[in-house]
């Protein structure tokens, strides 16, 4: 598949070379610094749509595939690639960067360059590492995102930033060492860093499940599940607005990604060994996380443990696979759990992307987070009112949404898997409901509660703009998730194939 | 003709929608008289539309249509498709959907012309009819449903609108909290009834309502295992979570907690929605799932036990409610058991009868009541009111009818449903059926009570401070004319259906019965001869001079005699405590459920996230790592220090991996 221009390269470095131009050439001319990031995040975005309408639904082979030498000593190669399940989340990143730019026009005044500089560089590493093919480059890029994440956090932060950069910095690159380890262990078996070749190479019992634990403590960081969730909601509590959007929104992402890119593929006997872990850990999230949402007083910390609540709905749905087939004896249902969690990631992408949206605007209003600062809202910003009602639904599962889409396969799956799997999974439906609607009770409805909110000013234009495009996408996906779906369904077939042919 | 037909359909489905969009997104463009003509000329059209389907399937007897609109989702094999099944149950609830919703509209041009909440120029007036109309087009998607996913679709769509309507006077904080609670306790319905549809899943690989009703014989045997060693059948657990479902929607108990204060809406709404229409939501799905229901009596049983209960019971707390709304409301709950209760006794076209008459005449009470409600300057308490009669004959007459068709006084719509529900209920021999039979009597005399105790403390009787110092006037056209188009249903509405509906030619093959438990047959056979003779029948039957009863004993408490019922009320200190506290039901819930889980919260909060893991595992590993770090600093350069630090430990990992 070729679109005349190598896509995915051109996705990688236009907003690499994009920010490092406006780090250098911005400085002293904020407005510069934001047209030109805000151009290159539009062209990269319109660069990136024929990702999807070029791309051949019928085939689980990688596309738009680039492959040259890069270190060649080691046969390390500049390999990219992408496949159904890598396309959606490149789309997710290219889309969210707009937005991503959008939200903090007018309300970064310090150091504009840098921030905007940041972001962009953000972006091309992050569709770096959902298209890299060889592991080295992968984990380049994979450790490279947590350099400008930092300086984010560091920078821009809140007042107790040093801290949640210390804990998020140590925890994600302590999980990403052990994945680094296992990627040599391959290398030296068969002599390539390609993760195609990995796929294919075969591995005693043993050695899957040190890699598969491996892998699980470099993916379970960044999702992150139970118990390793901690650093995100002091992350997010210390990141400014995209920050957080960022983080919620595509970082979470790559976790999951990398287990179905790597642990399922990889070591799919240790999976079918351990998948009672990851099942327990995710129904911990689910249920566990769900309560300690419903007492945050911090709306940002609210919606970062909602999101861990979430994301337990994608490792959930990723592992069903095994007990399925351990139930009935053949794979049928599987896939409606796996492509759940793939929905369920994209979907989270733009909820939580949303809600921490939406949360930046109250904050740059009234400077503070805190649930009880705020009440009736609604009296003065209606229209925010309305958007904010309209994300808390998706995020409460509401169907129509896209946050049901994925919820409601992955809950059928389990259900599959094992009745207790789907009675637990399905407690969101209440406990969901309960923390995001009783937050929106307290800061949206009722009557003015103070002077402050009574001086709320209403959405402007630029942020009616950036509610109303996640809106429609939200809705949209609700309504008619198939297109999501179709790209999907090959890649998904051929990893479940992988998943469940032993390697031994 | 099909495609004819399909266009139909989808513009029924699509207009209000339409009309939503308009008043919702663009209110302040199109201002009051735009927001209403759009969304009232958007459901017109539906319901015109709906009387032409209504008009193909009951009098022309056209054939089911079952049809898809639009794919929404193919994974795993499985098909999630958007589309329609119509067929004489389906047609027949558009035409009440539409109906009523469209008399709700027009009333409401009077109802929310002024409202002390918001100024004149806030645009809650668009937005209310917006919501209307949105919530027509999620009800019509629930009833059109051909499959469990659109089903699911619109069951939650309906209880979004309900929960932006219950809280629509969002300053009040009794509003935004009866919202909540409505919400979540639906909430826990739906958590029931999607494990159901996990289960249709499972076990028929389709959402498809026809594909599941083909493949239910094969699993008549099928168990199932929740706990190990312990078999249920697949279908019974089934249909009972489904069950679950329809009693948050339908308010059973104990999910019926959310009803009662679903008044604080304002009125249309609570006609509307939760009277006439979304409430009614639980026992249509029942009905389109009989050929499922059928197959399970102990399933059957439960249901008429819930059913038979909640009538009972919720009719009960309706004696001593002394606001209007309320008290409607609590004959809609107690209503509700009954339909609920037909169900149980497999006379599901009886059910269907009673949600039919009860949305015209419920829908009257509640805009009759809304009407006094006007009319008093929006005080809602009965015993402020008192000599009404002459001030407001229209409404005075709206309500009487009303009243009296809901405590099924002979030849009034209500007669002919409540009294198959009680004959079929009788005529049952399913277990349980006799108890619930003894609940549903005794419901009938305490409806008939609770109904004319409201009804004389309103109109009669002597004129309150109130209603003597202030200007009391009836109501205007918008409000008085969809009272009299309601009023005409729910006189006449029984007696053209009860001959079809009891010898099963009304719904025919859109509802299964099986043949032993088909009770309405037998009612048919052993009561009905004619319409005139059902009515003769009925006034030497035991229900209705339980009802008489019910009436005379209102009458001689609230109007003859108003000492007594203190009187009562002292003597028997702790029977009025527990209805005061609708039998603690709220008391339980909030101590368990709302304080519970918050304490819950807390406590894995502060003892598991903040002690174990951050202080403990984190900054403790932290700790470690940074008093090892300095050692190993010394030792070293330095110079990626935990990366060689880390290898280590993975080494040590390793090796004792492998030999242990």
């Amino acid at each position: 598949m070729s679109v005349g221009y190598p896509i995915l390269s051109t996705l990688i470095w236009l907003p690499i070379i994009a920010g490092l131009i406006v780090l250098f050439a911005g400085r002293n001319n904020p407005n510069f610094a934001k047209w030109f990031s805000f151009g290159a995040a539009v062209l990269t975005f319109i660069l990136s749509l024929p990702l999807y309408f070029a791309f051949d639904m019928t085939t689980a082979d990688m596309q738009f595939v680039e492959r040259m030498d890069w270190i060649p000593q080691y046969n390390i190669q500049y390999f990219l690639g992408v496949d159904g399940l890598s396309m959606p989340l490149v789309l997710l990143t290219t889309f969210t960067q707009i937005l991503v730019i959008a939200s903090a026009w007018s309300v970064i005044k310090t150091r504009v360059e840098q921030y905007m500089g940041a972001f962009m560089i953000m972006q091309g590493i992050m569709i770096g590492v959902f298209t890299a093919l060889d592991s080295i480059l992968f984990y380049v890029f994979w450790e490279a995102l947590l350099i400008p994440m930092f300086i984010v956090i560091g920078i821009w932060g809140g007042p107790n930033r040093v801290y949640a950069t210390m804990k998020f910095f140590l925890y994600t690159f302590l999980g990403s060492v052990f994945m680094f380890i296992a990627f040599l262990y391959m290398y030296f078996q068969i002599g390539s860093f390609s993760i195609l070749d990995f796929h294919a190479m075969p591995l005693g019992i043993t050695a899957q499940i040190l890699i598969f634990l491996a892998f699980l403590v470099a993916f379970a960081v960044k999702i992150p599940m139970f118990p390793v969730h901690t650093w995100l909601p002091d992350a997010h509590v210390e990141a400014p607005t995209a920050g957080s959007v960022v983080l919620a929104a595509i970082m979470l992402k790559m976790g999951g990604y990398g287990f179905v890119r790597f642990s399922l593929p990889i070591t799919p006997d240790a999976s079918a060994t351990l998948d009672w872990l990851i099942i327990l850990l995710s129904l911990i999230a689910i249920v566990y996380i769900g309560f300690i949402a419903l007492i945050q007083r911090d709306m940002k910390k609210l919606v970062a443990y909602s999101s861990i609540a979430h994301m337990g709905f994608v490792t959930l749905g990723m592992f069903l696979v095994y007990s399925i087939v351990a139930k009935t004896g053949d794979t049928q249902g599987a896939a409606l759990g796996m492509e759940g969690a793939m929905v369920q990631m994209i979907s989270h992408g733009f909820i939580s992307g949303a809600m921490f949206l939406a949360i930046g605007v109250l904050y740059d209003r009234m400077h503070t987070r805190d649930i009880s600062a705020y009440g009736g809202v609604v009296n003065t910003m209606p229209w925010f009112a309305f958007f904010a009602v309209l994300f808390a639904m998706a995020n409460a599962g509401l169907p129509g949404t896209s946050g049901f889409v994925g919820e409601f396969m992955v809950i059928l799956s389990a259900f599959k898997a094992n009745v207790w799997f789907g009675i637990l999974a399905a407690t969101t439906l209440i406990v969901g409901a309960a923390y995001t609607l009783w937050m929106i009770k307290r800061v949206v409805f009722g009557k003015v509660a103070n002077d402050n909110v009574a001086q709320l000013q209403d959405l402007n234009r630029r942020e009616f703009a950036i509610m109303a495009t996640l809106a429609f996408v939200i809705v949209l996906l609700g309504v008619w998730p198939n297109p999501l779906l179709e790209v999907m369904h090959a890649s998904v077939d051929n990893l479940l194939i992988q998943a469940t042919t032993s390697k031994l | 003709m099909e495609q004819h037909l399909h266009t139909i359909l989808t513009i029924i489905l699509l207009a209000p929608l339409f009309g939503a969009a308009v008043a919702g997104l663009f209110g302040r463009q199109v201002g009051r008289v735009g927001a209403q003509s759009v969304t009232i000329g958007s459901v017109a059209i539906s319901t015109v539309l709906s009387v032409y389907v209504f008009y193909l399937y009951i009098f022309q007897g056209a054939d089911p249509y079952n049809a898809s609109l639009y794919t929404w989702m193919v994974s795993d094999g499985i098909r999630f498709e958007i589309g329609f099944l119509i067929d004489k149950l389906s047609a027949t609830m558009m035409l009440v959907v539409t109906f009523v919703s469209l008399m709700v509209h027009i009333y409401t041009i009077g109802y929310m012309d002024h409202d002390e909440d918001y100024p004149h120029d806030n645009p809650y007036y668009q937005r209310f009819f917006s919501y209307l109309s949105l919530f027509t087009f999620s009800m019509l998607s629930l009833v059109m449903a051909n499959n469990f996913l659109q089903l699911f679709f619109g069951w939650e769509a309906v209880g979004l609108v309900s929960y932006l309507l219950i809280g629509f006077y969002m300053k009040r904080e009794s509003a935004i909290t009866a919202n909540l609670k409505a919400f979540l306790v639906n909430r826990v319905g739906d958590f029931g009834f999607i494990l159901g549809i996990a289960m249709v899943f499972v076990y028929f690989n389709t959402m498809d309502y026809q594909e599941f009703f083909d493949r239910l014989a094969e699993h008549e045997h099928t168990m199932v295992q929740f706990i190990p060693g312990v078999e249920w059948s697949v279908i019974t657990v089934m249909v009972i979570l489904l069950f679950i479902g329809a009693m948050g929607k339908s308010a059973q108990m104990p999910l019926h907690v959310w009803l009662p204060e679903s008044m604080e809406g304002p009125t249309p709404i609570s006609a509307l929605i939760h009277a006439a229409t979304m409430v009614t939501a639980g026992i249509f799905m029942v009905a389109r799932l009989s050929p499922a229901y059928e197959m399970s009596e102990a399933a059957l049983q439960f249901i008429l036990i819930v059913g038979a209960l909640t009538a009972f019971m919720m009719g009960l707390l309706g004696i001593i409610q002394n606001d209007i709304k309320r008290v409607v409301a609590y004959s809609t709950l107690s209503q509700l058991g009954y339909m609920t209760a037909a169900l149980g006794a497999s006379a599901y076209a009886a059910s269907m009868f009673h949600v039919l008459t009860h949305a015209f005449f419920k829908a009257l009470l509640f805009l009759a009541a809304g009407s006094v409600i006007i009319a008093m300057h929006h005080i809602q308490d009965i015993r402020q009111m008192g000599g009404l009669r002459k001030h407001m004959p229209i409404t005075y007459f709206a309500l009487l009818i009303g009243s009296l068709a809901l405590i099924g006084f002979p030849g009034f719509a209500g007669f002919f449903s409540k009294d198959s529900i009680l004959l079929a209920v009788g005529e049952s021999d399913i277990a349980g059926s006799g108890f619930a039979y003894a609940l549903l009597l005794m419901g009938v005399f305490v409806t008939a009570f609770y109904s004319f105790r409201m009804f004389f403390l309103v109109f009669h009787g002597q004129e309150s401070e109130y209603v003597r110092t202030h200007t009391i006037h009836e109501s205007p056209k918008v409000v008085t004319v969809p009272l009299i188009l309601l009023a005409i249903p729910s006189v006449l509405l029984g007696l053209f259906m009860v001959e079809s509906i009891l010898d099963g030619s009304y719904f025919s093959d859109s509802i299964f019965v099986l043949a032993q438990n088909d009770v309405l047959a037998r009612v048919h056979d052993q009561y009905f001869d004619s319409v005139v003779g059902f009515i003769l029948h009925g006034f030497m039957s035991v229900p209705v001079w339980l009802a008489l009863a019910g009436v005379a004993l209102a009458w001689f408490f609230y109007l003859k005699r108003p000492d007594i019922p203190a009187k009562i009320a002292a003597s028997l200190p702790r029977a009025k405590g527990m209805l005061e506290n609708a039998y603690g039901f709220d008391r339980f819930n909030d101590i368990v459920f709302t304080k519970g889980s918050i304490k819950l919260g807390h406590y894995l909060w502060k003892s598991i996230d903040t002690k174990v893991i951050d202080t403990g595992m984190v900054n403790g590993t932290v700790k470690h790592i940074a008093n090892l770090a300095t050692m190993s600093r010394e030792s070293q350069t330095g110079y990626m220090y935990h990366y060689a630090f880390v290898m280590i430990f993975g080494l040590l990992g390793l090796l004792i991996w492998a030999l242990w």
